[in-house]
């Protein structure tokens, strides 16, 4: 479904990505784990033509999106849905309007019908009544969660979560956690998680990816690599510093 | 020097960029359907809450250039001709430039720092996920509302300008009104008008170019926001400024 082929991408002399190849299979759930700086985030936007690698390939479902303009791009990404770092809801509408806007795009024009919608989501995200609601109004988990809602509601095939715990108490992660999953199984969609929250990656990826250093360092089944004897794995798992990068002085 | 030539390899950079937005906003406006609720809105923004500056503006430039103009003209006792030095003046020049620059600093400042912070905090990368065109759902609706509202802003300040300047001439500065208008009405021409208007949709188109360009081109959060809106409303102000000069020997010789 989706297939990255070597692509390449440097923001002037830094190299972001080196040379990243992998593939993802249409229901297949992906967890891209990686110290901060290596590159994920980058990557993600590379899955949706929001940025172009200077070399490489980037097909979804056969389709090259490399070289396309931006608005061909737009009928390849009507199949993606994404849950960005800080939500990103618009802060002109309320929750309702937010959540409709993906429903617009895609055709849906009959007011019963997106009300329903909206409300399902609401549901499944656990935040019914919030419509009328503006995002500001909202916590940070709450709008995170309403972002889902907006991420899922067009049914896309393809959902991208670009570190969907970040900055939120245990509790309100785990919540978000079980969200994803009900999502990835409800409705068997293809998922790619970003994450540094461990336990995300270990119930959302059924294969990991590890980026270290713009490069694909492991790519292997969630068992695989959580049983995983190297030692910057293993490290990165347990969340311990190597002693020897740490400058006390 | 270095230091200048990368400002001007910039700021070209920058005025092609504009460019091509301006092609993808000619392209979206006669092929993808208007989002009318954003264009309202707009228009309400634009055109309605901008009329107390511009209003504002007209009367006191009107005002001060009749005072400065009797005052110069008194001294060669050609009293009753200060009303159409200010009305030539208030139409082709002194109404859209100013009125420009009103809407610079009140609207594309504005503009400016919405889509920045729409920029900043990934809105705009979510309407692009949601398959929506950032030209097609934001800067076709403000560059049509600013492109509809300059006009008739400058038509306000002109008016507001004029009859400010006429209810001075004739209670302060003691200037027959009835010479006064007659020589206006004759001085004045249809061409002055024309210029005005087509002065005021280009600014229009100017200032809203360059504010959703620097909007959507910002970078750095909170500290790139405001540098980006500062930019905006300086080469917004300069392109009135410059592109004004340039519009006044063209259409003297296309007009007149």
């Amino acid at each position: 479904m989706i297939e990255v082929s070597q692509i390449r991408k440097s923001f002037g002399e830094q190299i972001v990505l080196n040379s990243i190849s992998f593939t993802v299979k249409a229901g297949e759930s992906v967890a891209i784990i990686g110290r901060s700086g290596t590159g994920k985030s980058v990557l993600i936007k590379h899955l949706l033509g929001l940025l172009s690698p200077d070399a490489g390939a980037v097909r979804v479902e056969g389709q090259d999106l490399v070289g396309m303009t931006e608005r061909e791009l737009l009928g390849v990404r009507q199949k993606f849905g994404m849950l960005f770092q800080g939500a990103a809801l618009f802060d002109s509408m309320n929750v309702h309007d937010n959540i409709a806007f993906p429903l617009h795009r895609s055709g849906v024009t009959e007011p019963d019908e997106i009300n329903r919608r909206v409300d399902e989501v609401l549901g499944l995200v656990e935040l019914p009544g919030v419509g009328g609601k503006m995002p500001a109004e909202l916590s940070g988990g709450m709008q995170k969660r309403v972002g889902l809602a907006r991420a899922i509601v067009h049914r896309p095939q393809i959902i991208l979560y670009d570190e969907p715990t970040t900055g939120l108490d245990p509790v309100v992660a785990d919540s978000i956690d079980q969200l994803m999953m009900r999502v990835r199984d409800q409705y068997s969609v293809t998922s790619i998680v970003i994450t540094h929250d461990m336990r995300c990656a270990r119930r959302m990826g059924q294969r990991i990816i590890y980026l270290q250093e713009g490069q694909v360092y492991l790519d292997a089944p969630a068992e695989e690599v959580f049983n995983s004897e190297d030692p910057q794995v293993g490290r990165f798992i347990r969340g311990e510093a190597d002693l020897k990068e740490v400058d006390f002085s | 020097m270095s230091a200048a030539k990368g400002e001007i390899s910039s700021f070209v950079e920058g005025m092609g960029r504009v460019a091509l937005l301006a092609c993808e906003v000619f392209r979206s406006l006669f092929t993808v359907r208007l989002n009318w609720a954003e264009f309202m809105k707009q228009m309400h923004f634009i055109g309605l809450k901008s009329q107390f500056v511009v209003l504002t503006t007209g009367a006191s430039t009107g005002m001060v250039f009749c005072a400065q103009t009797f005052y110069q003209f008194h001294k060669v006792k050609m009293d009753t001709a200060t009303l159409s030095v200010v009305g030539v003046a208030m139409t082709s020049e002194l109404g859209p430039v100013l009125a420009g620059l009103m809407v610079a600093g009140r609207v594309g400042a504005a503009m400016t720092a919405e889509l920045g912070t729409m920029k900043v905090t990934e809105q705009i990368d979510a309407l692009r996920t949601m398959a929506t065109h950032p030209v097609d759902h934001l800067v076709v609706p403000r560059v049509l509302a600013t492109v509809i509202s300059m006009p008739l802003l400058t038509v306000l300040a002109w008016a507001v300008g004029i009859f400010a300047a006429m209810i001075l001439a004739s209670s302060l500065l003691g200037i027959e009104s009835a010479f006064s208008l007659k020589h206006m009405y004759f001085y004045s021409d249809e061409e002055d008008i024309f210029m005005g208007v087509i002065k005021a949709l280009f600014f229009g188109l100017l200032i809203s170019l360059i504010s959703c360009y620097r909007g959507l081109n910002c970078r750095n959060g909170a500290e790139g926001v405001g540098r980006a809106t500062n930019e905006a409303v300086v080469h917004s102000c300069i392109a009135i400024l410059v592109s004004n000069f340039f519009l006044t020997l063209f259409l003297r010789g296309l007009l007149y």
